[in-house]
């Protein structure tokens, strides 16, 4: 806004040889190797003994892996915002629905049996 | 106005859409929000799997260190994000109006979702030929009829407690104030706890060596079919998902191969490729969920 653009400046396409749209095959060349090397990093990862970490390292790899996909597979990068929104939106209700069944999960005895000196229904 | 009048004319366009551009981006809106439900979908099987996972820590690592295959799975998931790159350069091909490119894309994305499906398969036969299929196919259910039933119950070394056999601090045996005098009765109890309800979970999340079935509490023991029913459910309902998927790229090829799509109508392309790499996502996630469980 700064200033007005110039028709020389705005008309030439980002990606002048394909057609509008496509995405660029050295990008998906990438993203693709990324994710080998993320599945292979993820079972490496998962054979190093980390405690309670281990799902954490296992899901932010997965995490990593699924935001190339969205980004570049699926588009969203070069998409109109609003669909970036509408998967943003399920994301939320998927993390507050988990959130609230996880938050009482351990409240409840893991068994039901009743102690064997007491009698129920006699 | 001339754009309606153009649009007459254009095969590849309703005439309420202004553009191909939103015809394209209206259909891929539609699209998102039905991946958007079946995200909702999905998270409800997350959701049951983070709390049996949670409560049952054990039983998680006992049967995927057991029953699930770890090279397989780690195969299956180079073999879907391979048939995803393969979506995708098939996208671009329809945009650039590459058609035997598309038609060799579409070939090889549905050759990936065969083999995955293939694999899985051989892993659903391993399970049914070890007694840990669905309900009344899986030893370790209530309901399950065969002879190698495994009953949680039976080993009853587990649930007697070990024998007390801690060595009284001698300070505290002498530390009675009333007599002065070591107290052995005072400090140990006569009585033993049965602890098998309380399911400890620390003893054995702890060590690095694989859950075996006895090392397992009663409480636990009960429950390894939450393991098999996460598994089958979340498994089962992916791989449905892999065979509608198939079907659509068998539409897509059939439709490529008559040379229906080209740079300026290939919308079917583009939206079941949002599809097949939804099924890809969730499985980037089910792998390590499942079979990297230590």
């Amino acid at each position: 806004m700064i200033q007005p653009p110039s028709n020389q400046t705005v008309a030439p396409l980002e990606h002048a040889v394909d057609a509008p749209h496509a995405a660029p095959g050295w990008i998906l060349i990438a993203v693709y190797a990324a994710l080998v090397i993320l599945t292979g990093l993820t079972v490496a990862a998962a054979g190093i003994n980390l405690g309670q970490f281990n799902i954490l390292v296992a899901l932010v790899i997965a995490a990593i892996k699924a935001a190339l996909v969205v980004l570049f597979f699926m588009h969203l990068f070069w998409d109109s915002p609003f669909n970036g929104i509408v998967l943003i939106c399920a994301l939320l209700c998927v993390a507050i629905f988990i959130s609230f069944a996880v938050m009482d999960t351990t409240s409840y005895n893991p068994s039901l049996t009743a102690p064997q000196s007491v009698q129920i229904g006699q | 106005m001339s754009t309606a009048t153009t649009a007459h004319h254009d095969p590849y366009l309703a005439h309420h859409f202004d553009s191909s551009e939103q015809q394209n981006a209206s259909a891929k809106v539609g699209m998102w929000v039905f991946l958007a439900t079946e995200i909702l979908m999905f998270g409800g099987l997350f959701c049951a799997y983070a709390v049996y996972r949670h409560l049952h820590p054990d039983v998680f690592e006992f049967c995927a260190g057991k029953y699930l295959n770890t090279t397989l799975g780690a195969i299956n998931t180079l073999i879907l994000i391979t048939s995803s790159f393969t979506m995708a350069w098939g996208v671009r091909a329809a945009q650039l109006n590459q058609k035997k490119l598309l038609i060799g894309c579409l070939s090889l994305t549905l050759l990936g979702g065969a083999g995955f499906l293939g694999i899985k398969a051989v892993e659903y036969r391993d399970k049914w030929v070890e007694h840990v299929w669905v309900g009344q196919w899986n030893q370790y259910n209530a309901d399950y009829t065969g002879s190698d039933k495994v009953e949680p119950n039976a080993s009853s070394a587990a649930r007697t407690p070990a024998p007390d056999t801690r060595p009284i601090d001698p300070h505290l045996a002498t530390a009675d104030p009333n007599t002065g005098t070591a107290n052995e009765s005072k400090i140990k109890p006569h009585f033993t706890v049965d602890t098998s309800l309380a399911a400890p979970p620390s003893a054995v999340s702890a060590s690095r060596e694989t859950v075996a079935y006895e090392n397992l509490s009663t409480p636990d023991k009960k429950r390894v079919n939450a393991f098999f029913s996460c598994y089958f459910l979340m498994t089962g309902l992916h791989g449905i998902h892999v065979v509608v998927g198939m079907g659509l790229i068998s539409w897509l090829l059939r439709r490529s191969l008559k040379g229906e799509f080209n740079a300026r109508y290939n919308t079917p392309v583009d939206l079941v490729g949002l599809y097949w790499h939804l099924v890809d996502l969730i499985w980037i996630f089910l792998f390590p969920l499942f079979y990297l469980i230590h």
